[in-house]
C-alpha cells in the first residue's frame, strides 16, 4: 500500500514476517503487558547509579564505551566539510593512541550519506543515517519512504527511524507497526534503528509498549530519542527499554539492540548506562552490535578519561580535537 | 539463543574489587561505658570483644556492664532529667537535637563504615540508608521539641522522665535514633542499651553527643550482654522501657514489668507477607521483592520473608526471581558494589541453617543464589524456598535471614486469609496496578505497616510498629512521640 513507483518507491518483499498479523493481534500482546510503576524503575536506577566502576573494569568500559559511539551531526549548518572532520575522528578517535577502537557510526542527515561514505570507505565505521522526516515525522508516507530509500541508495548502513507520536498517542498503533514494517521493508539490507522519542510518549507504560510495537514490527534497534526535544535519553527509560528487549529475546529467540541517544555527555554517565545494561539484559548486550550511544560531546569526555586512567592525570581538553 | 545465553549474569562486566576504606572508622581499641557525659571504666573492669562477622577479627573491646554499672547510669539519667532536662525549653532541646543531626550528617562516612565493619551490612546500605535515616530521624524530631502542645495530646504534655532504651542489633545506629530522638526531643533522658553484637556504633554516637554539648547525663549507653539489658529492665529508677527485639525476649520484659507502673513498648518479630497479584508492575515486583527479603541479609523485623503470589503467574514470578537472585553480589561488606553482607553472628547464621533444613526436610523445594562465599566469617548465601506450604515452619517462624518462602493464592480473599494466618503482624506488601482491589486487601489485613508497590521503605514522619505478638506502640511521626509523653 505504500509503494509509490512514480516517485520512486518501491517496496521490495518483507524480509522477516513479524509474529503479528494484525490490529487485534497487536492490542493483545501489547495490550496485555505488565505496567511499569514508575517510582520502582526510578529506585531501580538510581541504585544501580552507585555501582562503582574502578580500575581495570572502568578501563574496559571505557573503550567499550567508545566502541558504542554513534558520532552525530545533525544540524541545519551540516556540511560535507563537518561530515569529513567527523568521520576521520569516528576512525581514529585518538590519532596518538592505535589502541583506541574506533566509534560504531557517524549518524548523518540524508543528504550527506554520500559523503560519510565515501571519508568511512574501507573502515568498520558504520554510516547511519537518520530518515523518515527526522525529527518530528511530520510527512506523507511516501515522503518518508523516498527519505530511506535515498539515504540507502547512497551507502547507508544503518536507518535511523522515527515512529509517528502522533498516532501512538492517539491510539493508532496499528498505524505506528505498519509504518515500520513498511521502513524496515525499504531498508532491505540496511539496519533499522527506531526512534521512540520518549520524552514526547512521556510515561514508562507508553515507553514500553512502543518497545513491543517497534520490536514485533521488526525493530533491529530500539532507540530513545531525537535529541532535538526537551527530555532525550534517561536512565529509567533505558531501564524499561533494556528489560522490553530482553524479554523480547527470551520469547522470540531475537536479540534487538538499544540506542540511548541525547544529552548523555560525559563517561560517568555512560557507565551508568553500562551498568544498566549489564545488570539488566546482561552480557549479550554489552557490545556495540546491540547497544549504542548516540552522542558527539561524549568522545572526547571518554578519551580524556580513557587517558586519566592512564597516566593518573587529565589533560586539557583542547588535547583532543573538537570533532 | 540458550537461556544460559540470556541468563543476564555479571559476566559482561565483572566489577574489580571497589573496597570503601576501614581506617575512616578511627576505632579506638576499648570502649568504656558512657556515663554521665564521659567515658568511664565499668565497675568490674570486664571487656568483651566486638568481632567483624565478614572476618571474625576483633575490631575492639567493649565494656561489660554490672548491675552496678546500670545503677550509676540510671542514676546519672535521673539527676540530668530533675537538674536540666526537664528545665530546658523545648526550643533549647530541638537545638541539641539538630546539632546531633548535622554532625551525623558530618561524620556520615565515618559512621557508615563503623556499622558495616561491625554488623556485616553492606556498606552501600550503611551509606545510602541507615545513617542518612538516622540523621532524618533527629532532624524531624528536633522538629517536635517545642511544638509537643500541638502534638494531639492536649496542652503541656509532661515527659515520662527515665527511659530504658533496648535495641537490637540489625540496625543498630538507625534504632539507636528511633529511640533517643523522640524520647529527647520529648523532655526524657535515656539509658541506651546497643545489642552485644554491635555496640560500636551507639559509641561514635556517644562521642557526637559530647561533641553537640549534649548536657551531661541526659543520654548514657550501657553496653554488654543480656543481662544489662535485663538489669534495666528490672531497675525501679526506670519510667519506660522501650524494647526492640525478638518476641521471645519481648515476652520476658513484660512478664517482667507486670504490676509496674513503668510504660513499656515493644517492637519485636515479624512475618510480614509480600502479596503479588497478576496485575502488578512485574519487573518492580521483583525489585520490591528482593528488597524486601534481601536487604541487610534478611536481618529486618518487617522483612517481606512470606511471598504470596497469585497462582496464576506464580511461574513467571518465580522464573523471574530466581533470575534476580542469581545476580546478587555477595561478598565483603565494604565493596561499595557489595549487595548482600554478612550474617551477624555464628549464632544467628546457625539459627538460620536449622530453620532451612526443617525447610527442606518439611518438603519446601530450596533454591540457592549460585555464588562463592567467603571462607572467614558468617555466611549465607541468598535462598527461595518454593512449593511452601502454611503448616511448614519456614512459613510460620521468624528466620530473620536471607531465606524467602514462596506460596501461592487464587483469590483476595485466600491472600488476606493466608497473610493474616501468622502469629505475627507487623508489615506487608501489596502489588497491583490496581488501587481498588490494594485498598481492600490493605483495610483487611492485621499488620502495622502496609506498603503498596513498594516494600522496606522508611520516614521519620510515618509511623512504624507491630499488633499481635509483633508487639505494641509506634515509633516515628506524630505517633512516636506518645510513647515518650504522659498521656
Amino acid at each position: 500500500m505504500f509503494s509509490d513507483p512514480e516517485r520512486g518507491v518501491v517496496i521490495p518483499a518483507v524480509v522477516s514476517v513479524p509474529s503479528v498479523r494484525n490490529e487485534a493481534e497487536l492490542r493483545g500482546v501489547v495490550g496485555a503487558l505488565s505496567g511499569v510503576d514508575q517510582v520502582g524503575a526510578e529506585s531501580r536506577v538510581a541504585k544501580l547509579s552507585t555501582r562503582s566502576l574502578k580500575t581495570s573494569t572502568k578501563r574496559r568500559a571505557i573503550d567499550l564505551a567508545i566502541s558504542m559511539v554513534d558520532l552525530t551531526t545533525l544540524e541545519g549548518a551540516d556540511t560535507p566539510g563537518r561530515v569529513s572532520s567527523l568521520c576521520v575522528k569516528a576512525m581514529r578517535p585518538d590519532p596518538s593512541n592505535d589502541e583506541v577502537p574506533s566509534v560504531a557510526a557517524v549518524c548523518v542527515y540524508p543528504d550527506l550519506v554520500a559523503s560519510a561514505r565515501r571519508y568511512l570507505e574501507g573502515s568498520s565505521v558504520a554510516v547511519a543515517s537518520v530518515a523518515t522526516a527526522f525529527p518530528s515525522g511530520r510527512a506523507s508516507m511516501a515522503v518518508k519512504l523516498l527519505d530511506v530509500t535515498e539515504a540507502v541508495d547512497a551507502g547507508a548502513d544503518e536507518i535511523d527511524m522515527v515512529i509517528d507520536r502522533g498516532a501512538f498517542l492517539a491510539g493508532r498503533w496499528g498505524q505506528v507497526f505498519d509504518e515500520i514494517v513498511a521502513v524496515k521493508a525499504a531498508c532491505g539490507p540496511a539496519h533499522l534503528k527506531v526512534i521512540l522519542e520518549t520524552g514526547e510518549l512521556v510515561t514508562y507504560d507508553n515507553v514500553k509498549r512502543a518497545s513491543w510495537i517497534a520490536m514485533l514490527a521488526g525493530a533491529d534497534f530500539i532507540k530513545t530519542s531525537t535529541g532535538k526535544v526537551g527530555v532525550n535519553a534517561t536512565l529509567p527509560v533505558a531501564l524499561v527499554m533494556l528489560e522490553a528487549a530482553r524479554d523480547f529475546a527470551e520469547q522470540t529467540g531475537q536479540l534487538v539492540g538499544v540506542k540511548v541517544a541525547g544529552g548523555i555527555r560525559t563517561t560517568k554517565d555512560a557507565l551508568k548506562y553500562l551498568v544498566v545494561v549489564n545488570e539488566t539484559a546482561g552480557a549479550a548486550w554489552l557490545s556495540p552490535e546491540y547497544f549504542r550511544f548516540g552522542a558527539s560531546s561524549l568522545l572526547n569526555d571518554l578519551l580524556m578519561q580513557r587517558l586519566k586512567q592512564r597516566t593518573g592525570t587529565y589533560v586539557r581538553p583542547d588535547e583532543f580535537s573538537g570533532d | 539463543m540458550t537461556d544460559d545465553a540470556l541468563r543476564s549474569d555479571l559476566g559482561g562486566l565483572d566489577y574489580d574489587p571497589a573496597p570503601e576504606s576501614a581506617a575512616l572508622a578511627r576505632l579506638r581499641p576499648s570502649y568504656g561505658l558512657f556515663v554521665d557525659g564521659e567515658f568511664t571504666a565499668p565497675e568490674a573492669h570486664q571487656q568483651f570483644a566486638s568481632i567483624n562477622p565478614a572476618t571474625e577479627e576483633t575490631l575492639a573491646t567493649v565494656a561489660q556492664a554490672s548491675s552496678l554499672d546500670v545503677d550509676a547510669a540510671v542514676a546519672s539519667a535521673r539527676r540530668a532529667y530533675d537538674k536540666v532536662w526537664r528545665k530546658t525549653s523545648g526550643a533549647e532541646r530541638a537545638k541539641y537535637l539538630y546539632r546531633i543531626a548535622r554532625l551525623i550528617q558530618e561524620r556520615a562516612r565515618e559512621l557508615a563504615v563503623v556499622e558495616t565493619l561491625d554488623n556485616g551490612k553492606p556498606i552501600r546500605e550503611t551509606r545510602d540508608i541507615d545513617v542518612p535515616l538516622a540523621a532524618a530521624y533527629f532532624f524531624y524530631y528536633a522538629g517536635w521539641a517545642d511544638k509537643l502542645d500541638y502534638a494531639g495530646f492536649g496542652p503541656n504534655p509532661a515527659p515520662v522522665g527515665v527511659a530504658g532504651q533496648i535495641i537490637p542489633w540489625n540496625f543498630p545506629l538507625l534504632m539507636a535514633a528511633w529511640k533517643l530522638a523522640p524520647a529527647l526531643a520529648a523532655g526524657n533522658t535515656c539509658v541506651l542499651k546497643p545489642a552485644e553484637t554491635t555496640p560500636l556504633s551507639a559509641l561514635a554516637l556517644a562521642e557526637i553527643l559530647q561533641q553537640a554539648g549534649l548536657p551531661e547525663g541526659v543520654v548514657n549507653i550501657v553496653t554488654g550482654d543480656g543481662d544489662v539489658g535485663a538489669a534495666l529492665v528490672a531497675h525501679p529508677g526506670v519510667d519506660k522501657i522501650a524494647f526492640t527485639g525478638s518476641t521471645e525476649v519481648g515476652r520476658l520484659i513484660q512478664e517482667r514489668l507486670a504490676g509496674r507502673s513503668t510504660r513499656l513498648t515493644l517492637e519485636l518479630g515479624g512475618k510480614g507477607a509480600n502479596i503479588v497479584f497478576d496485575d502488578a508492575p512485574i519487573d518492580e515486583v521483583i525489585e520490591g521483592i528482593i528488597d524486601g527479603i534481601f536487604f541487610n541479609q534478611g536481618h529486618v523485623c518487617c522483612a517481606g520473608s512470606r511471598l504470596l503470589v497469585q497462582e496464576s503467574v506464580a511461574d513467571e514470578v518465580l522464573r523471574r526471581l530466581l533470575r534476580r537472585v542469581d545476580q546478587l553480589r555477595v561478598g565483603d561488606p565494604m565493596d561499595k558494589n557489595t549487595d548482600v553482607g554478612a550474617i551477624n553472628s555464628a549464632a544467628q547464621l546457625a539459627r538460620i541453617t536449622e530453620l532451612t533444613d526443617a525447610g527442606e526436610r518439611e518438603g519446601a523445594v530450596r533454591y540457592q543464589a549460585a555464588c562463592a562465599l567467603p571462607s572467614k566469617g558468617y555466611w549465607f548465601a541468598p535462598t527461595v524456598f518454593a512449593d511452601v506450604a502454611q503448616s511448614h515452619r519456614i512459613a510460620r517462624e521468624e528466620i530473620f535471614g536471607p531465606v524467602l518462602s514462596v506460596l501461592t493464592f487464587r483469590t483476595p480473599e485466600e491472600a488476606v486469609a493466608k497473610a493474616n494466618n501468622s502469629n505475627y503482624g507487623l508489615a506487608c506488601g501489596v502489588w497491583s496496578e490496581k488501587g481498588s482491589r490494594t485498598l481492600w486487601v490493605a483495610q483487611r489485613l492485621r499488620a502495622g505497616v502496609i506498603w503498596a508497590n513498594t516494600y522496606n521503605k522508611f520516614d521519620p514522619s510515618s509511623p512504624f510498629g507491630g499488633v499481635r505478638e509483633s508487639g505494641f506502640g509506634r515509633e516515628g511521626g506524630r505517633h512516636g512521640l506518645e510513647a515518650y509523653l504522659n498521656v
